[in-house]
């Protein structure tokens, strides 16, 4: 595997949460995503970029295309240095939430990607990370 | 403050979005429609997500809102124009939107708004 292309989108007030969807939009297209997959990874990384505006005080969404035996793929980790998650599988739970949202930004980006991996512990911050693949 | 322009047709409402909202504009929104179907006792709200490339949880639930805020003031809200791949990824993201009313486009979904005025 390797990486064509990577970068950093600082993620540290709401607006910058459309700021990260116009350019995970962006890159999907240049990675060469479907349409479909496309969409549904920018729906993820709203819901990923708004928690770490909203219950991690801010952070930042690295990127990466890669490439890989004939099929190219976006990664984008989403890293802040908030409160972290004391219950992850609660977290996980599709409906919980802590706050007045929908509870389904984690469960539901989980769904919407073919790659998922949740890292987060209270006091050292939250790190998610996402990719789709053509 | 940036807004999202309510045009009025008649007895109905019409909301057109299409920038790619901020949280906070979506909130207003919700709050000037509020304000707008009480003002005017319009009986109906159109809204037209086509220009929209995403609706997350966030949209999903206010447009839920706006729904439910609506049928207590006595109107009716049909949202119209959702692109396939949003709706795909919507119900993968979870959202159901229940009690919401769709129509393809904004032609439809007036005839939608109409009927349900009538029936009501
Ligand atoms: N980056 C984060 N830092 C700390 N807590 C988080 C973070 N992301 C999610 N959480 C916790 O997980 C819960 C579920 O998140 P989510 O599924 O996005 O639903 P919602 O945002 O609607 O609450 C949140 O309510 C919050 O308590
Ligand atoms: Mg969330």
């Amino acid at each position: 595997m390797s990486v064509r292309n990577q970068g950093i989108v600082p993620i540290r007030v709401e607006q910058d949460v459309v700021l990260a969807r116009q350019a995970v939009r962006k890159l999907a297209q240049e990675c060469g995503l479907r349409l479909v997959d496309q969409t549904k990874l920018i729906t993820a990384a709203s819901e990923l970029a708004r928690n770490a505006v909203i219950y991690g005080g801010g952070g930042d969404m690295d990127w990466q295309i890669l490439d890989e035996e004939g099929r190219s793929g976006l990664r984008l980790t989403f890293r802040d240095e908030g409160p972290g998650i004391g219950d992850i599988r609660q977290a996980m739970t599709d409906g919980w939430s802590s706050g007045t949202g929908l509870g389904l930004g984690l469960s539901g980006a989980k769904r919407l990607v073919s790659e998922f991996e949740l890292d987060s512990a209270p006091g050292k911050g939250t790190r998610v990370s996402i990719a789709r693949w053509t | 403050m940036e807004r999202i322009p309510i045009l009025r047709m008649g007895e109905f409402l019409l909301v057109t979005i299409q920038v790619d909202m901020h949280d906070q504009l979506a909130l207003t929104l919700q709050e000037d429609l509020g304000e707008r179907i009480s003002a005017t006792s319009a009986r109906g709200v159109l809204i037209d997500i086509s220009a929209l490339d995403i609706v997350d949880s966030f949209t999903g639930r206010m447009i839920g809102t706006i729904s439910a805020q609506s049928r207590i003031m006595d109107a009716h809200t049909v949202l119209v124009g959702m692109q396939p791949e949003v709706a795909i990824t919507l119900v993968e993201l979870g959202l159901t939107l229940p009690g919401v009313s769709t129509a393809l486009d904004v032609e439809r979904g007036m005839k939608l708004l109409s009927a349900r005025v009538a029936n009501a």
